[in-house]
């Protein structure tokens, strides 16, 4: 699994320019899903396993696109002035690479240089790409190019560091979970693995994917803040104490009844996990929930340190531990009929 | 029912966003009784379906009053405190101090009275007296010891204002979640005089779920109901002591109708028409853009509802102790059930008008 | 193109403030009504028009143009006579002091003032007055008289007569009925191969409203949507970004506001504007969105792309737009719109 993930999260694919993360899971789902379709707008739709008579539909869905930044105007230097794409914290920034869709490298700066802004919050709109070009001539990027930040994949023990976990992470979660119930060879359910797209610039890609699909259960699998750094926000979430079952955050109420679904799964099986409760941002599950008369949905969270920074990190365990934790829940009957 | 007990049941039933599931049995039997058939939807929407006389094709109305409550969800527990967040927009300024019930649901069902916690004035450092206590901060304490505590509540339980509905002087009533239960009471209020009333129109009445946290049982709900007209109803500013502008309605002088892009013209001049012929008071309530409520959403649906938004004028919104007029409630119900019962089937047949709709079941 | 001028007056000076737009919709069916298969009102007040193609497996391509314009409600009445209101849709407290406004059905004139600079505090002199401190003036002398003027509800837009400065135009509302006017010349032109769903929307100002139950209606294969853009090329102290700029043609955008354009239909336009010798230029990405951030998200997804005239000061009471521009952003629709197949949409 871990060289899924590293030819993942080491993809290019800011949100918009998904291309190259799709090219690499349709490689890997190609003779393991039953079918595989791109709609309208880019989203990855792979099938596997029929609605059995006690079955659903189910949609499960991992955002490919990344946060980056888009080219907004190149200088008579040649030097590159730039807007976020999605939630990019000017933190991140300084000193950092980015790289274009034709491989392409810049080096993220500031006006007047870094002493200028000691003890200052640094300003975005004060940035700029350099590439190495002179001019507008011959600067090898334009107004429009999207870039992502370029960084290799790292292991601490059991433990990951790169960019893009999330939500590649959750991606590969997804491949693996496929991989899985093909191995089981029967199935329940007809379930529909949506590798979705601009997750980060407003859940556009799940919710088009899901009113396509109409299904009975949804389930978004993401990335979750922890609480365990140093006076970190308190959040009931920790590093390698499993995968995390959704409550709440920004954005949504976990459906009770998928809340529930999830927790009786986790200890029938004795899958470590953790409740999320999740003070800012949300997931593909809150635009899956709001489809046509509506779909009962949560989110399996992968908790996940220093979100939206070049150096995301991840415990495998509880990486594997949502894979079986979503097998658990899909090799089954699922009954959604109660009252919520 | 008289209204009082109605409003007094449900301000004290408990249903936060998400969880609706205590005050909605308490909703199906007030509207059931007097509707052909209730159903839930798989988000929590109650919908219930009042049959028209009119011959088919039917067109419908829908009308819309949401169930949820703002409230507050343990997020962690340490030793025999409770660390919480909000579940819609909960007013920082008012929790300190304010009585709330912890649903636990740790190996069982327990309703723990508790307090949100607030450091004595005596030990407050001089420079945060007058810092509102970010709700990050805050603690809930049901005075129990850890072990018991533990053995009772988790992360994700529920917590919900505790206070008793109570009259004031002038026909007034206090209590919580008159955001939007007083509109809910209005809607049985009408389904009951339609009951006496002849109406041509199918009226489906439902009781929304999260509106406090995106409008969203309204957005489904019409997309599943598919109405040719919608009205909502909710709650909206009062004059209150030290608050008089144009965004204040004065309590007892019967609901607001709203005017502006949300709301389409030609229910607007229907609506105050009905108020004038059955000597209903009302005001006209500005709404430049979003009115922020279930009107918001509905409107949008598929291809388009008419839609239209009552107010209930309420004081002190947000907070455990809204008050409203009980006399408003009954106007607004009243102002609803004469609006239906003149409902004809050439009503908004002409521009502008909607599409031809088709009612698949 | 001296009779879409004269449209371009006629929309302009129109007083049509999100949910609000009678008085435009009216100048555009009448001025499209001839030449198109269907045309109906929605619930909302959209006009969706359709033109039918002459190909066979006909696409459906939705084009669309807002028809709203920013503005002011009444919301009351003080005791001295004067008007209070607020805002609908984005207007900066900046722009509207000291300006002429007309307001209601009967357009009654009136004025936004503010306390003469004489009689103002030093300090105060450097603020932006705000919008709750502002009323408008229409020479009523009590509260019941400025009752009998307007109504609770009742809109006002800046008072605006449409300028023709040569190369350029002046008005109000250029954003969007250069839009819209761009799109009225489109049906009234040649019949494409596909069905053209022309959709003047409402109410995108307070929040894409129109656009959204529109595209929900049509379900179209791809979508174009023609608004106008801001165009900052003041002078500026530092070589940051001129935006867009009056004169270098049409705008296309690739990222507005959180929304992508589908890079197909992006390179579809660029090429046909390179082939025909259409200038064009591309919008500087961020900030601002159009119709298409509703249109992208109907159903299962609709591949998108906007076009804009660029303009000046626009969402303040004088807009400047360039002839030039407006033209080309006619000629380079077509140009586009005309090359556009099934394969173009092909994954």
């Amino acid at each position: 699994m871990k060289d899924t993930i590293k030819k993942l999260v080491e993809a290019y694919g800011p949100s918009g320019y998904e291309s190259q993360v799709r090219a690499i899971i349709r490689e890997e789902i190609e003779g393991i899903a039953d079918e595989i379709r791109v709609d309208a707008l880019g989203n990855l739709i792979a099938r596997k396993g029929k609605q059995s008579a006690d079955g659903l539909k189910v949609m499960l869905s991992a955002h490919m696109d990344e946060i980056g930044v888009m080219v907004a105007y190149i200088d008579a230097k040649g030097f590159g002035r730039f807007t976020p794409i999605g939630g990019v914290s000017p933190l991140t920034l300084i000193g950092n690479r980015v790289r274009f869709a034709n491989g392409t490298v810049g080096t993220i700066h500031i006006d007047e240089g870094m002493g200028a802004w000691r003890g200052k919050a640094p300003d975005i709109s004060k940035m700029y790409i350099d590439t190495g070009a002179t001019s507008p001539d011959d600067a090898p990027i334009q107004v429009g190019d999207a870039a992502g930040f370029v960084r290799t994949m790292d292991e601490a023990g059991d433990r990951i560091i790169a960019k893009s976990l999330d939500d590649r992470i959750s991606c590969s979660v997804l491949i693996e979970t496929m991989r899985h119930l093909d191995a089981l060879g029967t199935s329940t359910h007809a379930v529909y693995f949506v590798f979705s797209v601009q997750e980060e610039v407003g859940l556009v890609g799940a919710r088009t994917s899901a009113y396509g699909i109409d299904p009975d259960l949804g389930i978004a699998v993401d990335v979750t803040l922890t609480g365990d750094t140093p006076d970190a926000t308190p959040m009931a979430v920790e590093l390698g104490k499993g995968p995390a079952i959704k409550v709440m955050d920004g954005g949504m109420l976990a459906h009770p009844l998928v809340k529930d679904l999830m927790i009786q799964r986790a200890e029938n099986a004795e899958i470590p996990y953790q409740l999320e409760i999740l003070r800012g941002g949300t997931t593909d599950a809150r635009a899956i929930q709001t489809v046509r008369a509506g779909v009962p949905s949560g989110c399996v969270s992968i908790p996940t340190r220093y979100v939206h920074t070049p150096s995301e990190m991840v415990d495998l365990n509880d990486v594997q531990n949502a894979v079986k934790l979503l097998v658990e829940i899909l090799a089954q009957p699922i009954n959604l009929d109660h009252e919520p | 029912m008289d209204t009082q007990t109605l409003l007094t049941r449900l301000s004290e039933a408990v249903g936060l966003s998400g969880y609706e599931r205590p005050v909605r049995s308490l909703i199906r039997e007030a509207f059931g009784r007097c509707a052909d058939e209730v159903r839930i939807d798989k988000m929590g929407n109650l919908i219930a379906h009042k049959i028209g006389l009119g011959s088919e094709p039917r067109q419908r109305v829908m009308l819309a009053a949401h169930m949820d409550e703002i409230g507050l969800m343990v997020t962690g527990i340490e030793g025999a405190f409770l660390r919480i967040a909000r579940v819609g927009g909960v007013d920082d300024r008012v929790l300190l101090a304010q009585p709330v019930t912890v649903h636990g649901s740790k190996n069982g069902e327990h309703d723990l009275p508790g307090v949100v916690a607030s450091v004595p004035p005596h030990l407050v450092d001089r420079q945060d007296r007058d810092k509102v206590v970010p709700i990050e901060k805050l603690f809930v304490d049901v005075g129990l010891p850890p072990d018991e505590v533990e053995q009772r509540v988790r992360v994700g339980d529920l917590i919900s204002f505790r206070q008793d509905a109570v009259a004031l002087k002038g026909d007034l009533v206090s209590g919580k979640a008159m955001d939007d239960r007083a509109a809910v009471a209005s809607v049985a209020l009408c389904l009951e005089l339609l009951s006496g009333m002849y109406h041509k129109w199918d009226v489906y009445a439902v009781a929304t779920v999260q509106e406090e946290v995106g409008l969203f049982g309204a957005l489904t709900s019409a997309f599943d109901v598919n109405p040719d007209i919608a009205i909502a109803i909710d709650v909206t500013f009062a004059d209150q002591p030290g608050i008089s502008d144009d965004r204040t309605f004065p309590v007892g002088k019967g609901p607001t109708i709203g005017i502006g892009p949300n709301f389409h013209p030609l229910l607007l001049e229907a609506l105050e028409a009905t108020a004038k012929n059955q000597e209903i008071p009302y005001h006209i309530e500005p709404a430049p853009g979003s009115s922020g409520t279930d009107a918001w959403a509905i409107q949008i649906s598929r291809e388009g509802v008419p839609t239209a938004l009552l107010s209930i004028p309420a004081r002190y919104m947000h907070s455990p102790i809204e008050t409203v007029a009980i006399r408003d409630v009954e106007r607004t119900g009243r102002l609803m059930a004469h609006f239906i019962a003149g409902l004809g089937p050439e009503f908004m047949t002409t521009w502008p008008f909607p599409t031809a709709r088709t009612h698949s079941d | 193109m001296k009779d879409i001028i004269k449209l371009l007056q006629e929309l302009s000076e129109a007083v049509g403030v999100s949910g609000q737009e009678g008085a435009v919709r009216d100048i555009i069916c009448d001025a499209i009504q001839p030449h198109v298969d269907d045309l109906r009102i929605d619930a909302l007040g959209n006009i969706v028009a359709l033109k039918r193609g002459k190909g066979q497996d006909r696409l459906k391509v939705m084009a669309a143009a807002h028809m709203d314009e920013v503005g002011l409600m009444i919301t009351g009445h003080d005791s001295s006579g004067a008007l209070k209101f607020r805002s609908v849709g984005g207007i900066l407290d900046t722009v509207l002091a000291a300006k002429r406004v007309q307001v209601g059905p009967e357009r009654v004139p009136g004025a936004i003032g503010i306390k003469p600079i004489h009689l103002t505090q030093v300090e105060s002199a450097r603020q932006v007055v705000k919008q709750d401190a502002l009323v408008i003036d229409v020479g009523a002398s009590t509260k019941e008289e400025a009752q009998g003027v307007a109504k609770i509800g009742d809109v006002a837009t800046f008072l605006t007569p449409f300028v023709d400065l040569g190369p350029t135009l002046l008005g109000k509302a250029f954003d969007d009925r250069a839009g819209c006017a761009v799109l009225v010349e489109l049906v009234r032109g040649q019949t494409f191969d596909f069905d053209l769903y022309a959709a003047f929307t409402v109410q995108e100002e307070v929040g894409l409203r129109g656009a959204r139950v529109a595209a929900y209606a049509i379900d179209p294969d791809a979508a174009v949507i023609l608004d106008c853009t801001p165009a900052n090329d003041m002078p500026k102290k530092k070589d940051r970004s001129p935006n867009t700029e009056l004169g270098k043609g049409p705008a296309i955008y690739i990222m507005g506001g959180r929304t992508f354009s589908d890079r197909r239909l992006v390179d579809l336009f660029t090429a046909s504007g390179e082939a025909d010798s259409i200038p064009y230029q591309i919008r500087q990405p961020g900030g601002g969105g159009t119709d298409a951030g509703s249109i992208q998200v109907a159903r299962e997804g609709v591949p998108v792309v906007s076009i804009s005239v660029p303009g000046r000061y626009v969402h303040s009471p004088s807009a400047i737009i360039h002839r030039d521009d407006f033209d080309n952003t006619i000629r380079l629709v077509r140009a586009g719109l005309s090359r556009l197949t099934r394969d173009t949409l092909a994954r």
